[in-house]
């Protein structure tokens, strides 16, 4: 039985609005999220980006192809490997270029690497903003991607900016310690992401704090455009790698995992269960890897590349989704329209629905698992 | 009391060779009022020397935790850092918003500094060692420590900040609903140990064993709804980082941030002190003095706090309502019943205590079935959630 109060009597209550961002702790970067308050529960959320706005689609036209290629490590700057990968598809495809075997294989590892990579610090990441305060999980995820830093340093000189692959193949071959670095490193992920699995899934505070939580629905999130783990933790088992197989992952023998659950823990699950993967395919093109030339292009060609007049779209699956870019050329050495498809951005898009009805904590937990990357985001 | 200098009790005696001197040349009243005045003195810095070692533990445990060094570069194995916060602290700018409401601003940090400092004075820190043995003395505790409630709610309001103000929602929501369960399980050893006083209680339980192992269900009701008093993790809510900034103290600069940081760390020294002789015998133990073995027990209650805070996320605050009203009330009443049957139908103390151990292990075990059951039903609900 409940007593009603009639109207005039119940206590007056207001929302409030707040600026989570541009300096918050967890909007990794500089991200703004206007939210609306009733009481704890969000009402209504407005994300504002463009704070890392640096203009380098614009940029990009008045320089030459290959000095576009940094540009692209600094997209989004935790995975430049996979960044160099998506832009040297799209040149290839524009100027017809062929890519070397060993180099295609070499793309394979250290695209997959930096998978797992990524992953690893999105998991921490994540656990940072349900507030393991002091950055446990994050400091172990740190430590194993400075591993994984440390071969790509070998093979590109550069541990966050390799610029590393390039149209016609990569920049150069990879030395003769790396193989036997990757071959201790991967058995020794694999256990880290065991170690992962089991110090976290279970927990039950996550659980609570995770499953339910910022619910996407499959047919919203294809709607909008949402790519990569986000999608695949819908539900929707739609991978480039599988779908397009482009470079060599035909050859490879590998699962696309899904879940159904579409929520944080998804998208967790999701996550961990890539980067298992990954590392399968990483041991595959170690055992087949074979010798020869590792660019089809050298330097002295691709910097006088001037690719025939047309249009060509290349697209990879990066570790946040699809990472595509869309490239016109007028016939001169510089592209006449340089477009990045980012992944971030296209997953935020469904931040507010995602987040409406739930409570303020939960804002930050379901940005966490979007994991998106603010250089990415902005461009 | 005699005069007797042992390592047991020098604290006492050095007191009393003091109290000695000073009563041959000053009135009582004035002897009286030094010797208060001198213990509120020792309190106190015993409060920050507490702090001190706390901050500069929290930092080393949480390092370790995360596989790192921690501080180490000032004194050997980074011991004076704590002393380069402090005097970074006090040398920084005290910064007051222009729209703050000044008078609560400035209030806050002193509120809740004296309300937690004010926990100090029932602890008893060994045998004969209790600044003042009220014989109400753990009501005392809990009232007082609920007085930072205020402080934070001032805070919060008088920093005219709306992250500070969810926080003080936060603060007064979740302190509030966690004094219930926690006066519940303070009723309980207060039950068994047949007083109030502090003192008593440890006494108590040299006679019955420690409470811990009588009624290790109470103890983890007691843990839990001390961490969310103390704002610590899983509780942290008032303060979480990764949502509300720090919350109350967001606006606080300087000394005033300082002494919000001091009151958080005082009182979680003094929560672990109180759970030490709530429930781990105090000082009792052997061989050692029974001061040591109080800071003794007392940190490796607070290295379990830390442990926990480095390794647990943060619970969400409806979740944190939800377990406080819907679970840590009802199984503290549930606990509050089995200790006072037990304790008023069976005589003999040993079978007491193997009865209220066996009841308690049941409510522990019957609690987390219903909570996992509701998690599991959730985890259901959840899968398949994204393709419907």
């Amino acid at each position: 039985m409940s007593v009603q109060i009639p109207p005039t009597e119940r206590l007056r209550t207001d929302t409030i609005q707040i600026n989570m961002g541009p300096h918050h702790p967890s909007t990794h970067g500089v991200f703004r999220m206007v939210l609306t308050l009733d009481g704890e529960t969000v009402v209504d959320l407005e994300p504002r980006f463009g704070y890392l706005h640096r203009g380098i689609e614009k940029t990009a036209e008045e320089r030459t192809y290959v000095q576009n290629v940094p540009f692209t490590d600094r997209l989004d700057y935790i995975c430049g490997i996979t960044n160099n990968w998506a832009y040297a598809l799209a040149l290839e495809k524009l100027a017809g270029i062929e890519v070397p075997e060993r180099a295609e294989y070499i793309r394979v590892i250290l695209g997959e690497l930096t998978r797992v990579m990524n992953h690893m610090l999105a998991i921490g990441f994540l656990w940072n903003d349900l507030g393991a305060t002091t950055f446990t999980p994050v400091v172990y995820a740190f430590r194993e991607r400075e591993r994984i830093l440390d071969l790509i340093e070998m093979a590109a000189g550069s541990r966050m900016m390799p610029s590393y692959i390039r149209a016609g193949g990569v920049v150069a071959d990879l030395p003769e310690e790396f193989m036997p670095r990757l071959q201790k490193l991967v058995p020794h992920l694999k256990r880290f992401i065991d170690e992962m699995d089991t110090m976290l899934t279970k927990n039950e505070i996550f659980r609570a704090r995770a499953v339910g939580v910022g619910v996407l629905k499959a047919k919203d999130a294809i709607n909008a455009g949402v790519s990569g783990p986000v999608l695949r933790a819908s539900g929707v088992p739609y991978d480039i790698r599988k779908v397009d197989s482009y470079s060599i992952y035909d050859r490879f023998d590998f699962e696309v995992p899904v879940h159904t659950a579409g929520d944080v823990y998804a998208r967790y699950l999701q996550r961990l269960a890539e980067a298992r993967q990954s590392l399968r395919i990483i041991e595959q093109a170690m055992r087949d890897i074979p010798e020869g030339p590792v660019t089809s292009l050298p330097y002295k060609q691709l910097s006088r590349l001037k690719p025939p007049k047309g249009e060509a779209y290349g697209r990879i699956e990066s570790p946040k989704g699809e990472l595509g870019f869309y490239l016109v050329s007028d016939g001169s050495n510089k592209p006449y329209r340089f477009r990045i498809r980012s992944t971030s951005l296209l997953n935020l898009t469904l931040l507010r629905e995602m987040c409406i009805g739930h409570k303020v904590a939960d804002v930050v937990t379901i940005l966490g698992s979007i994991d998106i990357t603010l250089g990415d985001v902005d461009r | 009391m005699e005069n007797v200098w042992t390592i047991e009790n020098v604290w006492n005696a050095i007191g009393m060779a003091l109290q000695n001197w000073l009563a041959g040349f000053l009135p009582a009243w004035l002897v009286t009022l030094i010797m208060d005045l001198l213990v509120i003195v020792v309190l106190l810095a015993i409060g920050i020397v507490a702090v001190l070692i706390l901050s500069f533990l929290e930092r080393k445990v949480a390092a370790r935790a995360g596989d790192r060094y921690g501080p180490n570069r000032w004194g050997p194995y980074g011991v004076l850092q704590p002393f380069a916060d402090a005097i970074k602290m006090l040398i920084k700018e005290d910064i007051v918003p222009h729209v703050a409401d000044r008078f609560s601003f400035n209030l806050a940090p002193v509120i809740v500094t004296v309300g937690a400092v004010m926990t100090y004075a029932v602890l008893p820190f060994g045998r004969n060692m209790v600044a003042a043995n009220l014989n109400i003395g753990i009501l005392y505790f809990a009232a007082v420590g609920s007085l930072s409630i205020i402080g934070l709610l001032t805070a919060g309001w008088g920093s005219r900040n709306k992250y500070a103000l969810i926080s003080a929602f936060r603060s007064v929501a979740q302190l509030i609903t966690y004094e219930v369960p926690l006066a519940l399980c303070i009723i309980c050893v207060v039950m068994l140990a047949g007083s109030l006083s502090t003192q008593d209680i440890v006494l108590a339980q040299q006679e019955r064993g420690w409470f811990f192992l009588l009624m290790p269900g109470i103890f983890i009701l007691y843990f839990l709804a001390a961490s969310a008093e103390m704002i610590r993790c899983p509780f942290d809510l008032l303060e979480a980082d990764s949502e509300i900034v720090a919350g109350h103290f967001i606006e606080y600069s300087g000394m005033k941030f300082a002494l919000f940081f001091l009151a958080e760390y005082i009182h979680l020294f003094a929560g672990s002190a109180m759970m030490v002789t709530l429930f781990f015998g105090g000082w009792l133990g052997p061989w050692l003095p029974s001061w040591l073995w109080f800071l003794i027990k007392t940190f490796v209650v607070i290295f379990v706090f830390m442990w926990i805070r480095n390794t647990f996320p943060r619970i969400r605050i409806d979740q944190v309502l939800k377990i406080g009203w819907k679970v840590m009330v009802p199984a503290g009443l549930v606990g509050l019943a089995i200790t006072g049957f037990v304790d008023k139908l069976i005589a003999d103390t040993l079978i007491a205590g193997v009865v209220l151990f066996v009841c308690n292990i049941a409510l522990i075990v019957g609690v987390s079935y219903f909570m996992g059951r509701a998690q599991r039903q959730k985890e259901m609900a959840a899968e398949g959630a994204a393709l419907r």
